[in-house]
């Protein structure tokens, strides 16, 4: 058998550039979740009763009270960031579970670019609520000293963020192929349903810390 | 033996024992998530889904570092950096 761990094969070139099966996998992955956009917002704007309509409004609100019991009020901007990010892992990791599907979510590449996401987004939200000034002083609070250990914990949490992700994805799907490989049909169909479970949980888990982390940065300086 | 060999070997004993003391770690931390929730549980059935929805979360950060272990052990056996540039 083919055990598939850290490579990612490469399926054809366009002009210098390799497209490999994760990026086939993630793009796939998105069209797809925006025609499903698409078609709710259709529903949304026309048929507010029909029950596709009330599907949608149930997710942004769902997203809505999450962000709220974190940050402890609305916020539109963060809502949107971990209702993607959730519904775009969630979304991955169920495709994984098709056969000969390779779920985006187990290379480390697709998981480290989400994780540089939310890195990036953590300053980006701390500026724009509190001013450049007031962001860069609370690297220096409560004392100058611990400044390099802010710095190593965000660099670390972010480290920690894409491992995660990979790691347990990645796991799952390799076990399972280990399973079909030595035992066989219907053997691994219990791990298949914990893959299940453990896809929608890392899911809830990474937007829910990305939620955290900027709720962190937004909010630090109400308390 | 070529130092080809003792370098499997370092690496299959390391991935090993990664893996054995990963696990040992983040049993204990995880057995005792699941105890302190039962504990709270029994004392405040109310709050059940405010109760479970913290203790899947924090099982699943706990595991992460088990996880990451395992990620460890499968670089040392499958994409070790230094067979590699050994030449094979």
């Amino acid at each position: 058998m083919n055990l598939r761990i850290f490579g990612d094969p490469v399926i054809f070139e366009i002009g210098p550039v390799p497209v490999t099966e994760t990026m086939v996998t993630s793009t796939a992955v998105t069209i797809a979740l925006v025609s499903a956009a698409v078609l709710l917002r259709h529903f949304v704007s026309r048929q507010p009763h029909h029950w596709l309509a009330i599907v949608a409004f149930m997710t942004v609100d769902s997203f809505d009270r999450l962000v709220e019991e974190i940050i402890g009020r609305r916020h539109a901007i963060v809502a949107t960031l971990a209702g993607s990010l959730f519904l775009f892992i969630a979304a991955c990791n169920i495709a994984g579970q098709l056969p000969g599907v390779h779920p985006a979510t187990g290379s480390l590449a697709t998981t480290s670019a989400l994780a540089a996401v939310v890195f990036l987004s953590v300053p980006i939200a701390g500026i724009w609520t509190h001013g450049t000034w007031e962001y860069v002083k609370q690297y220096f609070r409560p004392n100058p000293l611990m400044m390099p250990l802010h710095v190593i914990s965000e660099l670390s949490r972010t480290l920690a963020l894409a491992v995660r992700l990979f790691g347990n994805i990645m796991s799952g799907h390799l076990v399972v192929g280990l399973l079909v490989a030595l035992a066989g049909f219907l053997v691994p169909t219990p791990i298949m349903a914990l893959d299940l479970l453990i896809g929608l949980l890392q899911a809830y888990i990474f937007a829910i810390l990305s939620t955290v982390y900027i709720g962190a940065a937004i909010s630090a300086e109400e308390e | 033996m070529t130092d080809q060999t003792i370098i499997a070997v370092v690496a299959m004993a390391g991935a090993a024992l990664t893996m054995a003391l990963g696990a040992i770690g983040a049993a204990i931390g995880e057995s005792r998530i699941g105890a302190a929730a039962m504990d709270a549980l029994a004392r405040q059935p109310d709050e059940a889904s405010s109760i479970t929805r913290t203790l899947f979360v924090s099982l699943a950060m706990v595991e992460s570092t088990a996880i990451f272990c395992l990620v460890v052990a499968l670089i040392l056996l499958f994409a070790n950096p230094f067979l590699s540039v050994m030449g094979n």
